[in-house]
């Protein structure tokens, strides 16, 4: 049977599409899809999420926790903001994409997808062991996104909050519509937006003031798939989708979010193995899936491109142009692409 | 060639600056001259624990690889991310922006066992001369 969040009512009394997701029922649309997604493109839209997770870890080590479950770095919060991160098992794997948000001196609020929250908070007990209170906050808290270039003019007529000082990836607690949230400048669909947190019961009176705001900018109230095709337009991988315990971080173009250098973190080892760069240099040897497929016979720093370029001689079967491989630098194994030549060409000036 | 006077430096040709209790290391204008145009430096992760004498990691040039020793003892509490992407500081300001580790230096003693700039000057010249 299929869980429902808070607002199972209100999305059936509007019609909605219901869906299973992630274990949950939840909308796919109200109205359209795509006419739900010109709406937060344009004006606004507001969806229910309460079905993510959110743990929060607390005490003196909650810091050091979260340091050493996540890849970024949670020293650079200030009480307040949160951050994009991502949960690595000892492989590099990822278990999770997530936000972490730093709420009180040693309080952090982490929000996760629905379909991992289980096993998040699982895994997060283990880690942590004895040395953070770790609570599962899923079902008592509800979650709205209100999302779009008008959000924060939607929002306004709500709450005395100053929302034009709510940087991105900032949160304020406060009252909204005379129900007690946290608000985050955050979202899942490239456009400026907010994210509500609330308790559970508060989450329809909420809703409700948010989606009569939303009308009256002409917005709509948006389903999962709009939220699907906006997140993907925005280029925002999917974890489960687009990314899972196969892949790491900086496999899925998130190596933005990776910080080798803030300490020991689950899954360091395997990322700074796969981030290892050098030189390549004649007589290197060329591997691929394990096996020795050549050698390289020249290679540098090359001064226009700023990486690192060689030549090799590689089996056919490893020649075609994307073949990842790997180059054997002093022992290491560095992450390298098959590329079709030159590495630079003269751009020809037009007559 | 500079030599500033406040370094200490190894016959391997790296440079110490004491900072309080810290010591930031690098390779002197002999040796990043020596080297050619430096493309990969290879540094240690923040946390290592290094030996005097130890391999801390690795510099290389279109020319030649070169390992690097620890002038002294002491763990390795900041390395210079900057030269992942720019490891042209080190030919350019071997002594400021090229620096590579900075470590908590374990033993006083071992620092005041390093060569000053004129003990290094007169190091060269022999190795020079031969």
């Amino acid at each position: 049977m299929a869980r429902r969040t808070p607002l199972f009512d209100a999305h059936r009394a509007l019609g909605a599409r219901l869906v299973e997701f992630a274990g949950w029922e939840m909308p796919l649309c109200y109205r359209g899809a795509a006419e739900e997604h010109r709406a937060v493109r344009e004006r606004c839209g507001l969806f229910d999420v309460s079905h993510m997770g959110e743990i929060e870890l607390r005490g003196p080590a909650a810091a050091a926790v979260s340091q050493e479950l996540t890849v970024n770095d949670v020293r650079r919060l200030r009480i307040g903001d949160g951050q994009y991160t991502v949960l690595c098992n000892q492989r590099g794997g990822v278990l999770d994409d997530l936000i972490v948000f730093r709420l009180g001196p040693e309080r952090y609020l982490l929000v996760v997808n629905a379909a991992n929250a289980a096993a998040d908070y699982a895994w997060i007990c283990d880690r942590a062991g004895q040395r953070a209170v770790v609570i599962d906050r899923s079902a008592e808290l509800g979650l709205l996104a209100l999302q779009g270039p008008e959000a924060e003019l939607a929002l306004r007529t709500l709450t005395a909050l100053d929302l034009g000082a709510l940087r991105p990836f900032t949160a304020l607690e406060g009252t909204v519509a005379g129900v007690k949230t946290i608000v985050s400048r955050t979202g899942y669909t490239g456009e400026d937006g907010f994210e509500l947190l609330s308790a559970a019961p508060d989450a329809p009176p909420l809703w409700e003031a948010l989606l009569e705001a939303t009308r009256r900018r002409d917005g709509l109230p948006a389903g999962l798939g709009a939220r699907d095709t906006l997140r993907l337009e925005a280029g925002l991988p999917l974890c489960g989708t687009d990314m899972d315990e196969t892949t790491t971080p900086l496999e899925a173009g998130l190596a933005w979010v990776v910080k080798l250098d803030k300490g020991d973190f689950v899954g360091r080892a395997v990322l700074a193995e796969q981030a290892a760069r050098g030189v390549p240099r004649h007589g290197y040897a060329v591997w691929r899936d394990g096996v020795a497929v050549g050698t390289v016979t020249s290679g540098t720093r090359s001064p226009t491109l700023g990486t690192y370029i060689g030549l090799a001689y590689v089996t056919a079967g490893a020649a075609a142009p994307g073949t990842p491989v790997a180059v054997e630098i002093r022992g290491r194994r560095v992450p390298a692409r098959v590329v079709a030549r030159p590495f630079y060409r003269r751009v020809r000036r037009e007559e | 060639m500079e030599f500033p006077d406040d370094l200490r430096y190894t016959k391997e040709h790296e440079w110490l600056r004491l900072e309080g209790n810290d010591g930031v290391v690098g390779i002197t204008d002999f040796a990043q001259d020596a080297l050619g145009d430096v493309v990969f430096v290879e540094l240690p992760a923040v946390g290592a624990t290094l030996a005097p004498g130890q391999v801390f990691g690795v510099v290389e040039s279109n020319k030649t690889v070169s390992d690097l020793f620890a002038p002294v003892g002491g763990r390795v509490i900041g390395v210079n991310q900057v030269l992942r992407d720019e490891p042209e500081h080190v030919n350019a300001d071997p002594y400021g922006a090229g620096w590579m580790i900075r470590l908590a230096v374990a033993r006083r003693d071992e620092v005041d066992a390093l060569l000053d700039a004129a003990g290094y000057r007169a190091h060269i010249a022999r190795e020079q001369a031969k």
